[in-house]
């Protein structure tokens, strides 16, 4: 169903891919592959399976049927911004040490975090436009604020792949476009990006793919393309209730 | 009489209270951090819970053997160990949530105590075990003590990040690292060490207070995590060393003195604490320009 026209090797394949919850599925049948260095956008209505193909991306989650192939991604490959950060903000804990998470990958448990390594957290915080406010705890933040703070942390993680859940809610327009400059830097930069967005509008300007969604893939390719009138139509006549009888799946 | 003779002769003349500055301080640097961590991983009350599981076992140890440091020290560990580790493992291996398989475990140790000292019929003086000792410790505790403390803090230091990790934003840590379970459960065996340790000198039931007072008074004077941990263990060792003055020069039992003046502490800064006290918070300065 993927319509890429570049040869790049596959980030990610998607073979008969069937997550859910408790049997009844969220992504239903899900075939196909994201090529290295594309910038993807998931769309769909709500409950159409979004958050949970990234969540089973990120293994976090048994397929019901199906695999997920990350050609020779290791999980610590990979950077998830989740929905609405379940992020304690009453944690006493500033800025920069937030921030200094993302290395995670070359510290570990243990390791110190030397001049080099201030000097990468100072420029995240510089490309996120939060300088000064290093010593800040998270509590004393704004959700936009926030929201950079947890990009900063992304930038330092220095991912192949970044899943980002509905990274734009609730942000002014100034916040979304210098988070967006970010994302457009990531994808220069060959990295594979999979975010999901609600607004088509931003979608159409800034991703070339998308993949819409609603349970079952409506729609899968070049922007334009995917959010024709009439996939967007299919899309939300998707039944969102489950069956507590439906029958199992014959495909 | 002189500040003096107030503040310092009674540590000077007296060996039974330079042992008991010195198990203060050794528990005050264990219980201390992870006072801070249980506070910050809201698990406030997981230490009552946890000071509830090991009696029993205490309690056996004691039947078994007598006033014996080592198998009420063995059978208190075992036993907060079980309920623990149990239940962080059901809750993380199921849907069940941590303070309710707590909850499960803590109350069948304790039915089950209770239920082996009635069926033993003994009348146990259980007195030591609730309240502890902290002006008779001998060689052996103190050693203890002080071996809990140092393994406590070893311990934290490898297991720091991901359990501050793990409190503030539990899917990122769960996304870069698989150390948030077993950080998880050597935290709790941490905890269950130190209220053994802590029962020796206050008893299993005081030794909670010795962790979550100075915890809850800290964070009323800090807003980060490092100058938390470092005021949380000032404060328990001062509530300490002024425990057992007062202890000393009204003859109270030194236990609660140490508890009350850590309450005390609470309290005063439940209302002048500046990180979120009530007067700041109903008579806040007047705000300013940016």
């Amino acid at each position: 169903m993927s319509t890429h026209s570049s040869s790049a090797p596959a980030a990610l394949r998607f073979r008969d891919l069937t997550l859910g919850y408790e049997r009844h599925p969220a992504v239903h049948h899900l075939t196909g592959e994201i090529k290295a260095g594309a910038l993807l956008a998931i769309c769909g209505p709500n409950g159409a399976g979004k958050s949970t193909l990234l969540r089973g991306i990120m293994g976090q989650l048994r397929p019901l049927g199906g695999s997920i192939e990350r050609e020779g991604l290791d999980p610590r490959d990979i950077a998830y911004l989740p929905q609405g950060a379940q992020v304690d903000r009453s944690f006493p804990i500033t800025v920069y040490d937030m921030v200094c998470m993302g290395l995670w990958r070359t510290t570990g448990l243990f390791g110190g975090i030397g001049r080099k390594d201030k000097e990468k957290v100072r420029a995240a915080l510089a490309a996120v436009g939060l300088e000064g406010f290093e010593g800040r705890p998270i509590g004393t933040l704004s959700g936009g604020q926030m929201q950079r703070t947890l990009f900063a942390r992304l930038l330092l993680q220095d991912a192949r792949l970044i899943l980002l859940d509905e990274p734009f809610n609730a942000l002014d327009a100034k916040t979304i476009s210098d988070l967006l400059d970010l994302v457009q830097r990531w994808h220069g930069e060959q990295r594979t990006i999979l975010a999901v967005l609600h607004d088509f509008d931003l979608v159409r300007a800034h991703f070339p793919q998308t993949l819409l969604l609603a349970r079952a893939p409506v729609a899968w390719g070049a922007t334009a393309d995917a959010l024709a009138p009439e996939n967007l139509l299919k899309a939300r006549r998707m039944g969102e209730a489950w069956h507590d009888d439906a029958p199992a799946c014959a495909a | 009489m002189s500040a003096t003779d107030i503040l310092i002769a009674p540590f000077v003349e007296f060996e039974f209270m330079q042992r008991a500055l010195v198990g203060v301080f050794a528990l005050a640097l264990g219980a201390g951090p992870v006072g801070a961590i249980l506070m910050l991983r809201r698990m406030s009350l997981t230490g009552d819970a946890m000071a509830h599981a090991i009696l029993p076992g205490a309690a056996i140890g004691f039947l078994v053997s007598g006033l014996d440091l080592f198998a009420m020290t063995f059978g208190g560990l075992a036993a907060g160990l079980l309920v623990a580790v149990g239940a962080g493992v059901v809750a993380r291996a199921t849907e069940l949530k941590e303070d309710a398989s707590l909850a499960a475990f803590y109350l069948i140790s304790l039915a089950l105590g209770v239920m082996i000292l009635s069926v033993k019929g003994s009348n146990v003086d259980l007195l030591h075990v609730l309240f502890g000792t902290v002006l008779g410790l001998d060689d052996p505790t103190l050693y203890l003590v002080a071996g809990i403390a140092t393994l406590t803090l070893l311990t934290l230091a490898l297991i720091w990040r991901p359990l501050v990790l793990e409190c503030v934003d539990p899917a990122f840590l769960s996304s870069v690292s698989r150390a948030g379970a077993p950080g998880h459960i050597a935290f709790l065996a941490l905890v269950v060490l130190n209220l053994v340790g802590g029962f020796h000198a206050l008893g299993t039931l005081l030794s909670v207070g010795l962790m979550m007072l100075p915890a809850a008074t800290a964070r009323f004077w800090v807003r980060d995590m490092t100058p938390l941990v470092v005021c949380a263990t000032a404060i328990a060792f001062v509530s300490g060393v002024v425990g057992l003055l007062i202890s000393y020069h009204l003859g109270a039992p030194s236990g609660p003195a140490i508890i009350l003046v850590a309450g005390g502490a609470y309290a005063i800064s439940v209302l002048f604490g500046p990180a979120g006290g009530i007067l700041t918070r109903h008579w806040p300065r007047r705000h300013l320009e940016a």
